[in-house]
C-alpha cells in the first residue's frame, strides 16, 4: 500500500498488475504508442459478408475461448439485458473459468451473475459494480480486486493496453450478417451502442449477438461490420420495458424540485446561461428535474444552446424539437422518445466515450462543455466527492461518466443535504471518486456553497437573493438536525475494489464492510 | 400504574416508510432486564446514537424489564421519542409524564396579530417525513395537523409527535400552527401543545362562538398554569351554513382571534353541492367570510386548492380570492407555496402608492405634523398601516424571486 497524491492508500498491485497511484489532476500522461488489435486479412473471412453462426456458444468456442479471458458487455441495454446473464450460462456450460469481466456498466438484472463469481466461472469484474454486485464485493466475497472505470477511463484503459479484452460480445438491437449494427430499430431499441465502440476496435474477438437481423446493409453502423468476428441471431436481447422507459418522469420530490430550481437560478445568476451555451443532464433526480427550470428562463430570455449532451430524455428532446437547443450529442439513450429523436433528427448525434470522454484522444467534448450537473453519495469540505460507496462503506453505484463530466467549465454537484438522517457533506468522503479542485458547486435544499477556488463564480452570484453559504455552515446545520455520525467500523486490511482515476492512476481503494 | 396490556407498538413500517421508525415495547413481569433489539437503515452510523436515547427514555419513565424492537427507517431523534412514548402510554395509560428533549434555543420565535399570512401549509401531523423540509419552501405559516389527515387511532401518536416537531424542527421563520381536533378532543390536543412554542392554533369546523371561547379559556388557563408568555392567536375554520350564518359572532369572539378562515370541502358537502372550480356554490360563503372578518378587524384567509398537479388553476383561483378580499389561501403541497405568493403580491401599482403614503407619513413624523396628506388628500393611521404592510409583502416577495 502506499500514499497517493491527496493521501489515499492505494495497493501496488491489483489482481498482479503493477499499478500507478493517483499523482494529481492531469500531472500523468503516459507515453509510447497506443495498443493494437491484431492484423486481420479479409480473405479470412466469408466473402460473401455472411458471419452469422449457429449460436452463441459456437461464437465463443471460434473465438477460443479459453480460461482466465477477458469477456466484455455493455450497459446500453440496462436493467433490460438478457445477454450477459444468457452469455454466462453458456460459458458456464463449457466449463470455463476464471474469466475477467469487464462490463461497461453492471445493473440490478446482473444479479444473476452472483452464482457464477461463487462457482469461480467469473473471477472478478472490472468496470462496474452496481447494486447487488457491488455489496457482493463490499462483502469481500468476490475471488479477484474489482476495478472501478468510468466511461471515458474504460475506453483510456483499452487504448493504453492496460485492459486487453480478448472477447467482445456487443448486444445490438438490430444488425446484419456481416456485423453492422445500431440500437436505433427493432423491439429492444435503445438508441446509441457508443459504449461497445472501444471493445469493437481493440477486442481480438467481436461477436454481434441481435434479435433484429436485417438485411445487409444495416444503416446507420455505429458498430462497423469490418470490426465482427461473429454474428448470432437470437430471439430476444432482453426487456424492452427495461431497456429504455416508456418516458422518462421527473421527480415529484418539491424537496428535490428545489434544488433544481435553485440549479437554474444559479446557471442563470452566475451568467453560464447566456446565447450559444451548453450544459449536460442525467437521467435521475435532480440532474433531470433542472431542465425544465432552465428552459422555462430560456424561453423567457430568448437564449438558446448550441448543444447539450445527454443521457437524452423528452426533455432535451423537447428542446431540441422546439429550438431551445441546435444539437443534443447523445451518449446514453434513457427512454423511447429519445429514441425517436436519435432516428429522425439528424441533429440529435451518437457519440461514444471516444469523442466524449477519453483521456487519451486529442481533446474531449466533457471540458468543452459549459455546465454539467452530477449527483453524489458524498461530498466533504473540501469539495472532494463519492459516487461509488455509502457512508456506511457499501459499494453500490458504478462512476459511469461522473468522473469524466467534471472537466466541465463549471461542475455542479445537486444533492440533498441528508438522505433517511445520513449527511451527504462529510469531514471527509469514504471513497475519493472526483478531487475536490474539479467541482466549483454543490447545490442542496439547505444553500448553494461554492468552491473557494472559484472566486470568479462567488463574485457573480455575490447579490443575488440565491442562499450561498459556505460548505461548513451546511455540513454544521446538518449536524444539528441529525446528530453526528459515527465513523462505521471499516476493515483497511481487505480492499475489495479500487477507484480509477480518468487517466488510469490508482485514486482510493474501497475496502471490505464488517457485518 | 394500571396495565392492560403488556406489549404496544407505535409508528409505521412498510416499503415507502422514511424519517419514521416502529418501536414495540414489551413489558416483562418477571424480568428487571432491559433488552434492546434495533435494526436501522442508518445502523451503523446511528445505531449507538438511537440505543442511548432509548435508554434514557427508558430510565426517565423507570421502564425496567422490558423488551424493545425497533425497526428504524432514518427517523429523527424527535421522532424516535415520541414514538417511544407513544407506545410506552399504550400501556401505561395513566402516565402523565412528558419525556421531552431539549428545545432549540434558536427556534423559540415570536409572532403578531397581524403578519402576512398569504400561504399556510397543511402538514399531516403524524408524518414526520413532511416536516422536517417544509419550513425551506418558505411559506408564511405551517400547520401541524391532528385533524383530518390523522387516522383516529392515531390521534395520541400525533399528538406526540407534533409537541415534539414544535421544539425540534426548524421551521425556518415560518409561522407554527396547529389544527387541533374538533371539540372536545381538540381541547386535550391543547394540554400537549400550548406550552412548545405554538403561534396559531386552527379550530376546525367552528360553528358558534361558544367553541372558541372554550378554546381560548383553556389556552388562558394552560399559558396561567405554565408561566407562557408568547402570543397564541386563533384561526376560526368555518365548514358549515351554521358556521357561515354565525361568522360574524366567531369572528369577533376574542381579541385573540387573527384570522378567519373557510373549509369548503366540508362546506360543499353541508350544503349538499359539489365543489366547482368556478366556485359559485360558495361565493355567497366566502363573501360573508370576507365581511365577517373585515368587520371583526382580523385577516380573512381562503381555503385549500385541492388540484396540486394544476399551478395555473391555482393561481386563477388566488387571483380571485385577492378580488375578493382574501389575504391568504391554504397550500396542500409545497409547490404552491411561490404560486400564492406571487398571486398575492401587491401590484406595481400598489406598491407605487403604498410608498408614497409611507413617505408622506414619515414627513409629517419628521415635521411633527398631526395630520399627514398626500396632495391634499388626508391619510388615516389605518391606511398608513396596510401600506407598511403592503411594502413588506413586496419586499418578502423580491426576497424569494
Amino acid at each position: 500500500m502506499i500514499k497517493n497524491k491527496v493521501g489515499r492508500y492505494v495497493p501496488l498491485y491489483v489482481n498482479g498488475i503493477k499499478q500507478v497511484a493517483f499523482k494529481g489532476v492531469d500531472k500523468y500522461k503516459p507515453k509510447g504508442n497506443k495498443a493494437s488489435p491484431a492484423i486481420s486479412s479479409c480473405t479470412d473471412y466469408p466473402k460473401n459478408g455472411n458471419k452469422l453462426v449457429r449460436n452463441l456458444k459456437e461464437a465463443l468456442k471460434f473465438s477460443g475461448l479459453k480460461d482466465g479471458m477477458t469477456i466484455s458487455t455493455h450497459h446500453h441495454l440496462r436493467n433490460g439485458d438478457t445477454v450477459t446473464n444468457y452469455l454466462f450460462d453458456v460459458v458456464h456450460s463449457m466449463g470455463i473459468k476464471n474469466i475477467t469481466w469487464s462490463p461497461s456498466a453492471s445493473f440490478p438484472c446482473h444479479e444473476y451473475l452472483i452464482k457464477y463469481l461463487e462457482d469461480g466461472t467469473i473471477h472478478h469484474i472490472e468496470g462496474s459494480l452496481n447494486g447487488p454486485l457491488g455489496k457482493y464485493a463490499s462483502m469481500g466475497k468476490m475471488k479477484g480486486t474489482g476495478v472501478l472505470r468510468s466511461h471515458g477511463g474504460r475506453y483510456q484503459a483499452i487504448q493504453d493496453g492496460e485492459v486487453h479484452i480478448d472477447i467482445a460480445v456487443i448486444a445490438a438491437p438490430t444488425a446484419d450478417m456481416f456485423g453492422n449494427a445500431n440500437g436505433l430499430y427493432g423491439k429492444s431499441a435503445c438508441g446509441g451502442l457508443g459504449f461497445a465502440l472501444a471493445d469493437s476496435i481493440y477486442a481480438d474477438k467481436v461477436i454481434v449477438v441481435t434479435d433484429n437481423l436485417v438485411e445487409f446493409p444495416c444503416t446507420p453502423w455505429q458498430i462497423s461490420g469490418n470490426n465482427v468476428d461473429y454474428v448470432v441471431q437470437v430471439d430476444t436481447i432482453g426487456d424492452p420495458a427495461q431497456i429504455v422507459s416508456g418516458t422518462t418522469e421527473i421527480t415529484k420530490s418539491p424537496d428535490r424540485l428545489l434544488i433544481a430550481e435553485y440549479v437554474a437560478e444559479f446557471m442563470d445568476v452566475a451568467g453560464i446561461l447566456r446565447n450559444g451555451f451548453s450544459f449536460q443532464a442525467g437521467a435521475g433526480g435532480t440532474s433531470l428535474a433542472f431542465i425544465p427550470f432552465l428552459k422555462e428562463k430560456m424561453k423567457q430570455k430568448n437564449i438558446k444552446a448550441r448543444f447539450v449532451r445527454g443521457g437524452s430524455t423528452k426533455y432535451l428532446v423537447e428542446l431540441l424539437e422546439e429550438g431551445l437547443t441546435e444539437y443534443i450529442l447523445d451518449g446514453q439513450t434513457f427512454d423511447l422518445e429519445g429514441v425517436r429523436s436519435m432516428r429522425e433528427n439528424p441533429k440529435h448525434i451518437m457519440t461514444s466515450p471516444f469523442t466524449s470522454y477519453n483521456f487519451h484522444g486529442k481533446g474531449n467534448f466533457a471540458s468543452m462543455v459549459d455546465a454539467v450537473v452530477l449527483g453524489a453519495t458524498e461530498v466533504d469540505i473540501n469539495f472532494n466527492a463519492n459516487v461509488v460507496t455509502h457512508s456506511d462503506g457499501l459499494l453500490l453505484h458504478g462512476i459511469g461518466g461522473w468522473q469524466n463530466c467534471l472537466y466541465a467549465g463549471c461542475t455542479i454537484l445537486a444533492v440533498p443535504s441528508f438522505r433517511d438522517r445520513i449527511p451527504v457533506i462529510v469531514d471527509d468522503v469514504t471513497t475519493l471518486c472526483g478531487p475536490g479542485e474539479l467541482i466549483d458547486v454543490v447545490i442542496t435544499e439547505r444553500g448553494i456553497a461554492i468552491n473557494p477556488r472559484r472566486t470568479d463564480l462567488i463574485k457573480k452570484v455575490k447579490n443575488s437573493s440565491l442562499p450561498i453559504r459556505s460548505i461548513k455552515e451546511i455540513q454544521q446545520e446538518v449536524y444539528e438536525i441529525c446528530g453526528k455520525p459515527e465513523k462505521p467500523k471499516i476493515d483497511r486490511r481487505k480492499i475489495v475494489a479500487v477507484v480509477k482515476w480518468v487517466d488510469g492512476t490508482l485514486l482510493d481503494s474501497v475496502y471490505k464492510v464488517t457485518e | 400504574m394500571k396495565i392492560t396490556t403488556d406489549i404496544a407498538s407505535a409508528g409505521n413500517k412498510s416499503d415507502k416508510t422514511r424519517s419514521d421508525c416502529y418501536i414495540t415495547i414489551k413489558k416483562l413481569q418477571r424480568s428487571k432486564k432491559l433488552t434492546i433489539k434495533l435494526k436501522s437503515k442508518v445502523e451503523k452510523l446511528y445505531g449507538a446514537d438511537i440505543e442511548k436515547l432509548i435508554r434514557k427514555i427508558s430510565s426517565f419513565y423507570n421502564l425496567d424489564g422490558a423488551e424493545i424492537e425497533v425497526e428504524d427507517f432514518g427517523a429523527l431523534p424527535y421522532t424516535i421519542a415520541a414514538r417511544f412514548e407513544t407506545a410506552y402510554k399504550r400501556i401505561f395509560k395513566n402516565e402523565t409524564k412528558e419525556f421531552l428533549l431539549p428545545i432549540k434555543k434558536a427556534l423559540i420565535t415570536s409572532t403578531t396579530k397581524d403578519r402576512v399570512r398569504k400561504s399556510r401549509l397543511y402538514l399531516p401531523g403524524n408524518e414526520p417525513k413532511f416536516h422536517i423540509n417544509a419550513g425551506l419552501h418558505k411559506p408564511d405559516g405551517i400547520i401541524l395537523d391532528l385533524e383530518d389527515s390523522v387516522h383516529p387511532t392515531e390521534k395520541d401518536a400525533a399528538r406526540i409527535l407534533v409537541r415534539n416537531a414544535l421544539r425540534s424542527v426548524n421551521f425556518y421563520g415560518a409561522e407554527k400552527m396547529v389544527r387541533i381536533n374538533q371539540l372536545p378532543l381538540g381541547i386535550e390536543d391543547l394540554e400537549s401543545i400550548v406550552p412548545h412554542n405554538v403561534h396559531v392554533i386552527l379550530i376546525p369546523k367552528c360553528e358558534s362562538k361558544e367553541t372558541v371561547l372554550k378554546v381560548d379559556e383553556k389556552i388562558k388557563s394552560i399559558r396561567q398554569r405554565n408561566n407562557i408568555r408568547n402570543e397564541i392567536y386563533l384561526m376560526p375554520i368555518i365548514e358549515s351554513a351554521l358556521g357561515i350564518v354565525n361568522a360574524y359572532e366567531i369572528a369577533s369572539s376574542s381579541s385573540n382571534i387573527c384570522a378567519l378562515t373557510i373549509g369548503l370541502e366540508d362546506y360543499t358537502a353541508d350544503i349538499g353541492v359539489q365543489r366547482t372550480d368556478a366556485g359559485l356554490e360558495s361565493f355567497y360563503a366566502r363573501s360573508i367570510i370576507i365581511n365577517a372578518a373585515k368587520a371583526a378587524g382580523v385577516q380573512a384567509i381562503d381555503s385549500v386548492y385541492s388540484d396540486v398537479g394544476n399551478l395555473d388553476g391555482l393561481y386563477k383561483s388566488c387571483i380571485e380570492s385577492k378580488t375578493l378580499g382574501f389575504e391568504g389561501k391554504g397550500c396542500i403541497h409545497p409547490r404552491q407555496i411561490k404560486i400564492v405568493h406571487k398571486a398575492f403580491a401587491p401590484t406595481p401599482s400598489e406598491i407605487e402608492k403604498a410608498k408614497l403614503i409611507v413617505e408622506a407619513f414619515d414627513e409629517a413624523k419628521r415635521k411633527n405634523l398631526s395630520v399627514i396628506s398626500i396632495g391634499n388628500k388626508m391619510i388615516d393611521p389605518p391606511v398608513v398601516k396596510q401600506a407598511l404592510k403592503i411594502l413588506e409583502s413586496a419586499k418578502q416577495n423580491f426576497n424569494e424571486l
